[in-house]
């Protein structure tokens, strides 16, 4: 019993220690900054998508991002 | 003639900046000087609208009281020198590949600028540029002067 609570607690810490470093930070956007990254980035493909939401689910919009996730507006 | 022609051709030429590596970087030696520090990147678009700003700000105000120091964050160096090909700075450029400084001042977005008084004390910061703003920020830099 008590070894399992040991090995429980342990594996419990290094999963807390897992999150410590989540997300990207500021600096380290230029991947995602970058045009093609967005969302919307090639008209046609949008189009395409839209049309099939429209169609299949009955909705439309909501696809679009303002800015290219660089983090500063 | 010959030499004149030389010296015009050489004032004639884009500055270029130097670019130094973040270790060589001594923020201690700037006391005295009121400090504009910036954070910036390649890829930040607004980063490149506040170059001819800051160019202009060093323009300004006199050498032995302000300056500009600017902290490239690229991990490449090449992508920071092809940026620095396009738009000319006046000032001098670390690079931080690591973004250590950057870790330091906890930055929550690019471009980040701060503005540090003569005692070497961060007065305020600025996150992300705003050319409406421009007047505001010379503005808190003249109250520093």
């Amino acid at each position: 019993m008590k070894f399992t609570l040991r090995w429980l607690s342990i594996c419990c810490l290094l999963a807390l220690a897992g999150c410590s470093s989540l997300g990207v930070k500021p600096w380290e956007r230029d991947l995602l900054a970058r045009d093609d990254m967005l969302m919307n980035a090639d008209a046609l493909d949008l189009a395409y998508d839209e049309h099939i939401y429209f169609s299949k689910e009955a909705s439309s919009g909501g696809q679009g991002f303002a800015g290219g996730g660089c983090g500063c507006n | 003639m010959k030499k004149l022609l030389f010296l015009l051709l050489l004032v004639a030429a884009p500055l270029r900046a130097e670019v130094y590596p973040i270790g060589d970087l001594d923020l201690k030696a700037q006391h005295g000087k009121v400090v504009y520090l910036d954070f910036w990147a390649s890829w930040c678009k607004p980063c490149r609208e506040s170059f001819p700003w800051m160019n202009a700000l060093l323009a300004r105000y006199p050498a032995d009281k302000f300056t500009v120091i600017t902290i490239n964050l690229d991990a490449e160096s090449s992508a920071m020198q092809r940026f620095l090909d396009k738009v000319p700075a006046n000032f001098d450029v670390y690079h931080d590949p690591s973004g250590r400084l950057a870790e330091q001042f906890k930055l929550e977005g690019m471009p980040t600028s701060y503005l540090i008084g003569a005692d070497g004390k961060v007065v305020k910061r600025h996150l992300g540029f705003y050319t409406k703003d421009v007047e505001r920020y010379q503005r808190e830099i003249e109250g520093l002067l």
